[in-house]
């Protein structure tokens, strides 16, 4: 293209020069072009499918025919509300949780020094070092920890030449979290997990911490409060919405899983492996689709909690 | 060596950063209860010297003193001193009044006690009605003055303010430069204000440090620091001077050393008007002519050799038009000698 090539097209007001204006003068007509393919792939494909999901829950499977009957009935629910699938729930919910502490209690610190401490290099590492386990596969990293803890592995290993394994069996010896080993217990499931979802606990807090300016921390000392003090009323406080958006991940992430808890762990079921074998091998999609009701209702209810808490006053 | 009434005292204080001397073995006293302003371009160690009394910093060499205690290692929640911040720093996740109870909190003054003295003090500074708002839904004016009010309501001995009214328009400003000023004489308590605003650091204080690469050039009233700079760069910084090198210094007025001579202390000679007694009259060109409103600014070359600015009040004088030969006299008293070279 020549400038002569162009100028004619210029001269005469060509099409392009024309819908460009219109553009420049009607900025939301921008805005829509812009936002209507994002915006009708989430409404139809995404929140679509799931309302489908949700739809499906309130059908029934027929005891004889094994077919879905497509009219609405709350027996489904019945069917959740049971004992067995409870239990289910409950653990799910258990490990979740206990995934999520643990997950803020390890990662704070660490989003902490990489906010407040860490600059260039040390900043540079940090980011590297969260980032680099999300690069590779899930897979590869849930074996490689079924190797570490197995009862013939490293973990024992170690243990064994530090002559800690009084300490290894002590705590394989507790009651529920323990096991025969490590890669078949619930400690050594909430440790993969944790492994596995830290980095998503971490960078949103990182965020939060990296918004308190370092003049409120000054303006806190400097009206008395000891360190200890301003971290209670200034830091925590601020950095809580990074807490929460990093525990809605690391919560409903571990609540969907069917992948860990069915290498590494005691077997028994969590809502994840029930969804999976619902809607596969038992056919029962709408039961299915009652369990992932249960995460939903369970982040809903935690986040309007925490609001009432005040936890999101300060965004 | 305790002196009730020196409120802040520095002895010898240098900050370094690596190889930056923010500030370079500085010793200077903050009388108790004047307003003592810290005044200097950006980088000169005045905010440096702030964030050392407050104890945000603490001297790489030499003592600080609070009321005759040594606070050198002291951190700041240990120091009866309160900051205005020049951002403010107001929490955000805190309403108005609980951002001015926030020092009586950590002191655990009971809260209804800390709601009524927080209530007062936004009374205070005119915010009463604003106590349950958060800082987001307030100006920039109502957030300087919560910041004022989470200070004083420790009734701490020594207020910093660190360019608290940096961020405030024009008319915001001289506004609130008297209020400070009458909130000053009221509350009594000694305020050490940072600022990089001449005209501020004169109509406000009683005494100015000018602070140059982490040094103090001097300390005085604001009339002496401007009527008799101590050195050329207080001459140069504080208000507009003409910077008279030594060799032009002889020639006009013989001196030895170079001198500074302010703009509006030079008058223009009417037609046959007699040189007064203790003058000095020089002739000149006419080079640029500024007109300033209430003033009109001359750049006059000397016929001895330099130039001056010379301004003059738009009262009933004549224009001038560049080219024009003009005769100019100053008082002897009124060219100041500078220590050091001239710039």
């Amino acid at each position: 293209m020549t400038i002569a090539a162009t100028l004619p097209a210029a001269a005469a007001d060509g099409i392009g020069r024309r819908a460009a204006r219109l553009l420049y003068r009607n900025g939301w007509l921008l805005l829509i072009l812009l936002l209507a393919p994002p915006l009708l792939w989430l409404g139809v494909v995404y929140l679509g499918s799931l309302f489908a999901l949700l739809l499906q829950s309130f059908y029934s499977v027929d005891g004889f025919t094994g077919m879905i009957v497509p009219e609405f009935t709350l027996s489904t629910y019945a069917d959740l509300l049971t004992a067995a699938n409870m239990d289910v729930v409950l653990r799910s919910a258990g490990m979740a949780a206990a995934v999520t502490i643990l997950c803020a209690l390890i990662g704070f610190p660490i989003a902490y020094y990489a906010a407040r401490y860490a600059r260039g290099r040390a900043k540079a590492a940090f980011y590297i070092a969260i980032m680099l386990p999300l690069w590779s596969s899930y897979l590869v990293k849930v074996y490689a920890w079924k190797l570490i803890l197995a009862r013939e592995g490293v973990v024992t290993w170690l243990a064994g030449q530090l002559h800690l394994t009084w300490l290894l069996d002590g705590i394989l010896a507790l009651p529920v979290v323990g096991g025969a080993s490590l890669s078949s217990a619930y400690l050594g499931t909430a440790t993969v997990f944790v492994y596995i979802w830290l980095p998503y606990m971490i960078l949103p807090v990182q965020a939060a911490l990296e918004r308190v300016p370092r003049s409120l921390t000054e303006a806190s000392a400097d009206l008395g409060a000891k360190p200890s003090q301003t971290f209670r009323t200034v830091i925590l406080p601020l950095a809580f919405p990074g807490v929460a958006a990093g525990s809605i991940f690391t919560f409903s992430l571990t609540l969907g899983d069917y992948i860990i808890p069915g290498i590494i762990g005691s077997s028994r079921p969590f809502i994840g492996q029930v969804v999976l074998q619902l809607q596969g091998t038992a056919g029962n999609v709408p039961l299915a689709a009652a369990f992932t009701v249960v995460p939903i209702l369970i982040m809903a209810i935690y986040l309007t909690a925490a609001k009432r808490l005040g936890a999101f006053d300060a965004l | 060596m305790t002196d009730r009434s020196t409120a802040v005292r520095f002895d010898h204080v240098s900050r370094h950063f690596g190889s930056v001397r923010a500030v370079d073995d500085v010793s200077f006293e903050i009388r108790d209860g004047e307003f003592f302003s810290m005044l200097g371009p950006s980088g000169s160690g005045k905010t440096t010297c702030l964030r050392l009394i407050a104890g945000f910093e603490l001297p790489t060499a030499g003592h600080l003193l609070l009321h005759g205690s040594d606070v050198s290692a002291t951190p700041p929640y240990d120091r009866d001193v309160n900051t205005v911040f020049q951002d403010y720093a107001l929490f955000p996740h805190m309403s108005v009044w609980e951002n001015v109870a926030y020092g009586l909190m950590i002191r655990r003054v009971p809260k209804p006690e800390r709601r009524r003295r927080a209530e007062e003090m936004l009374a205070m500074v005119k915010l009463g009605d604003l106590a349950g708002r958060r800082p987001a839904q307030l100006s920039g004016g109502q957030r300087q003055r919560v910041a004022l009010a989470r200070a004083l309501v420790n009734r701490p001995s020594v207020l910093l303010l660190d360019e608290p009214l940096g961020a405030l328009d024009l008319k915001l400003r001289e506004a609130m430069q008297e209020e400070l000023k009458a909130l000053q004489r009221q509350v009594g308590i000694t305020f050490v204000y940072v600022t990089h605003d001449q005209g501020e650091a004169l109509a406000m204080s009683d005494r100015v440090a000018v602070f140059n690469r982490g040094r103090v050039e001097q300390i005085d009233t604001p009339s002496a620091i401007y009527d008799r700079p101590a050195t050329a760069f207080v001459a140069g910084f504080v208000g507009a001077s003409n910077m008279v090198d030594a060799a032009t210094a002889g020639k006009l007025m013989g001196l030895a050393r170079p001198f500074a001579l302010r703009p509006e202390r030079i008058r223009i000679l009417g037609d046959g008007q007699a040189v007064p007694a203790d003058a000095v009259e020089v002739a000149g060109t006419v080079d640029g002519v500024s007109f300033l409103g209430a003033t009109t600014r001359y750049r006059v070359a000397l016929a001895p050799g330099g130039a001056v600015d010379v301004v003059e009040s738009n009262l009933d004088a004549a224009p001038k038009a560049p080219g024009q030969a003009v005769r100019l006299a100053w008082r002897r008293d009124h060219a100041h000698p500078l220590e050091g070279a001239a710039a």
